[in-house]
């Protein structure tokens, strides 16, 4: 089966006040193409700094990291910016949505970094808006939508470039019990649609929906669950 | 990146914060109006202060008649010959194209009388350009004419001194005055306002007193008077024959003033070369004076202009710097979004660019009602503070501002170089964030 990441003895250190935190203590890890993970663990168990890895928001201290054929572990900040714009889609706890943009401008973003947006692509940023059921709200801003709305447009938003993977983190955080379900609901209609999913989360019932959950617990892995 | 879309963002974000854009663009405005005002006033000043030293004859060359040392050897006779001939006057006025206009002046010591009444004044010979050239101001009737010149009229036009001294209760327009000497009369057309004398400058031009002239037509001084002069002097008698004292060129630039005293120069050589008699005398301390007055403007004016632009980019970085903590959770989304460090830097530079174009075209604006305000602030000034006004100096008082399209073009330029470069900081500030740490960011 073809992997879409393969993490091999990876370790991320940092200096938080002076002290060494040490995140990761040599994670190896296999991800097929079309998974989906759920990534658990106590909060400082290192979830978010492995996240973050793999989104190339951050290079391990050693270690090897392998999007596809790509080896990102030794990519320059240029190049980690070239494979996020055009391979990886981010949703957050706290939608991050750009205040200044109306929703379909705010689904639009990724576009722009990656040089030239066609029609084509325009028009498929409608379509994701229309998937997320949000259509008739093109025009808002950010703060004019609820909790759900935004995150329905993040999710929308990480999807435009159309990535490889939707690294998600705590997607459902900040949301209430029903919305929750149907955030969830939309990660797993894009994850049937054929997307390599990864979600950090502490709630149970988000991580059932994973096909793998992967517990971490200081900096290693503690469990590794294929459901 | 897309171009289009980065402008849009940019002039979105800045529209986002309408009172904090404006206070920036205020503080650019500021700058800008307040270098064209600046360059206006200054300019204004300068030309004002040019022109006065210019009225003193900077750009004047004045040729003059010296008495040589000794007499030419071999000469026999008691009367000596020397000085400015008729012809040299014509030949500088028709070789030299940078001469403007050019002064005949002969100038003799004469008695005159009215009644009982006598003066030894200085009989001028000249023609009517005289008293603009020498700013001699007309009180009553008018100073000799083109007509009074062509027909060598018997008229003369008298300084306020010697008016003083024959008439002292009488109106003397319409009288004659009486040269024993020549045994002439001549009818008063014009007096003069008193005039003080000029103090030397320098070592160039001498001072001179004009209260006790007596100005007529240089033809009837020719005609009348003749160019020799004889005095008795202890029992033998001497004389002299000048056909011109002075012949005082206008020049038509200060620029072009050395370069022509050096052409007059080599032209009276070649004529007056037995004897030396004549010297070209260039009004250097004037024109040095001139020279200084204009850099020092410059100096003055780059100075506070620079000030005002520096404390307009400082405003700009402080407000950018503003913005890109305010924004540093965007910033870490479009990171993360696939942005890269020049894609931020691009983005911040333009809102700056933004800004600061914004505040230049209104500082463009503000610049150019500067004659406007000037004069009006001049009159609200004179009619509630009189006082105020008539001690500043006369140059401050009639300042007219001097607008330049340069000048826009200028403080423009100036302003939206000002801004970026007070922008960079911040957008590299922004751009070197640590995209996770600005993701966490509040």
């Amino acid at each position: 089966m073809q992997l879409a990441a393969r993490i091999h003895e990876l370790t991320k250190d940092y200096v938080l006040k002076g002290e060494t935190v040490r995140a990761l203590r040599g994670i190896s890890l296999e991800i097929p193409d079309g998974d989906y993970v759920a990534i658990m663990g106590p909060s400082g168990s290192g979830k978010s700094t492995l996240l973050n890895l793999i989104g190339c928001l951050d290079r391990p201290t050693s270690g090897c990291l392998q999007l596809g054929d790509d080896d990102v572990s030794s990519m320059n900040d240029g190049q980690l910016s070239r494979i996020r714009a055009s391979r990886i889609g981010f949703v957050f706890q706290s939608y991050n949505l750009i205040p200044q943009l109306n929703v379909l401008e705010n689904i639009e973003v990724p576009l722009y970094y990656r040089g030239r947006i066609t029609r084509l692509e325009r028009s498929r940023c409608r379509e994701l808006a229309d998937l997320v059921g949000l259509s008739d709200r093109l025009k808002h801003r950010p703060q004019q939508l609820s909790g759900g709305q935004q995150q329905r447009v993040a999710i929308a938003r990480s999807l435009a470039n159309d990535p490889c993977f939707i690294l998600a983190d705590e997607p459902t955080g900040n949301l209430d019990t029903g919305t929750t379900k149907d955030i969830l609901d939309l990660l797993d209609d894009f994850h049937r649609a054929g997307k390599t999913m990864i979600i950090v989360t502490h709630e149970k019932e988000v991580a059932t929906r994973a096909r793998r959950i992967i517990r971490l617990r200081d900096g290693r892995i503690d469990e590794s669950l294929v459901q | 990146m897309l171009w289009l879309h980065t402008w849009l963002i940019g002039i979105k974000s800045v529209l986002l914060h309408p009172l904090r854009s404006l206070l920036t663009v205020l503080g650019i405005f500021i700058g800008v109006a307040s270098v064209i005002w600046l360059l206006a006033i200054g300019a204004g000043i300068s030309q004002k202060a040019q022109e006065q030293i210019e009225g003193l004859g900077a750009d004047n060359i004045i040729v003059r008649s010296v008495k040589p040392a000794k007499a030419p050897d071999g000469s026999t006779s008691f009367i000596l010959p020397y000085g400015l001939l008729r012809a040299d006057y014509d030949i500088l006025v028709e070789t030299i194209p940078t001469i403007r206009g050019a002064l005949p002046i002969r100038e003799m010591r004469r008695e005159v009388r009215y009644g009982q009444r006598e003066l030894l004044a200085r009989v001028v010979g000249c023609t009517p350009e005289y008293a603009a050239i020498t700013q001699l101001e007309i009180d009553r009737g008018h100073f000799i004419s083109d007509a009074e010149l062509q027909l060598e009229k018997n008229h003369c036009v008298l300084a306020s001194n010697v008016v003083d001294t024959l008439f002292p209760y009488k109106d003397p327009i319409g009288r004659r005055i009486y040269l024993p000497e020549a045994q002439d009369y001549y009818k008063i057309v014009g007096i003069l306002k008193y005039r003080a004398p000029t103090a030397a400058i320098g070592g160039s031009l001498a001072a001179q007193d004009f209260s006790q002239d007596v100005y007529i037509p240089i033809t009837t001084l020719r005609r009348r008077l003749g160019d020799t002069v004889v005095v008795r002097r202890g029992g033998s008698r001497e004389g002299e024959t000048v056909e011109l004292n002075q012949i005082t060129l206008q020049i038509d630039g200060i620029e072009n003033v050395m370069k022509t005293a050096d052409l007059v120069q080599q032209t009276l050589d070649r004529r007056h070369s037995k004897l030396e008699d004549v010297v070209v005398i260039v009004p250097k301390e004037l024109l040095e004076q001139a020279e200084t007055t204009r850099i020092m403007f410059m100096v003055f004016m780059g100075v506070i202009a620079g000030i005002s632009l520096l404390v307009g980019g400082i405003g700009i970085m402080n407000i950018m710097l503003a913005t890109v903590m305010e924004r540093t959770r965007e910033i870490g989304v479009r990171r993360a979004l696939g942005a890269t460090r020049s894609d931020i830097v691009l983005q911040f530079l333009i809102e700056t660019t933004v800004l600061s174009v914004a505040g230049g075209l209104v500082g463009i604006l503000g610049g150019a009602v500067c004659p406007y305000a000037v004069s009006g602030l001049r009159n609200i000034l004179t009619s509630y503070a009189s006082d105020l006004v008539s001690t500043l100096p006369q140059l401050v008082q009639e300042v007219t501002p001097i607008l330049h399209p340069t000048y826009f073009a200028l403080a423009f330029l100036i302003s939206v170089v000002v801004g970026i470069l007070f922008g960079v900081y911040p957008a590299i500030r922004a751009a070197h964030m640590d995209p996770i740490e600005a993701l966490r960011h509040g």
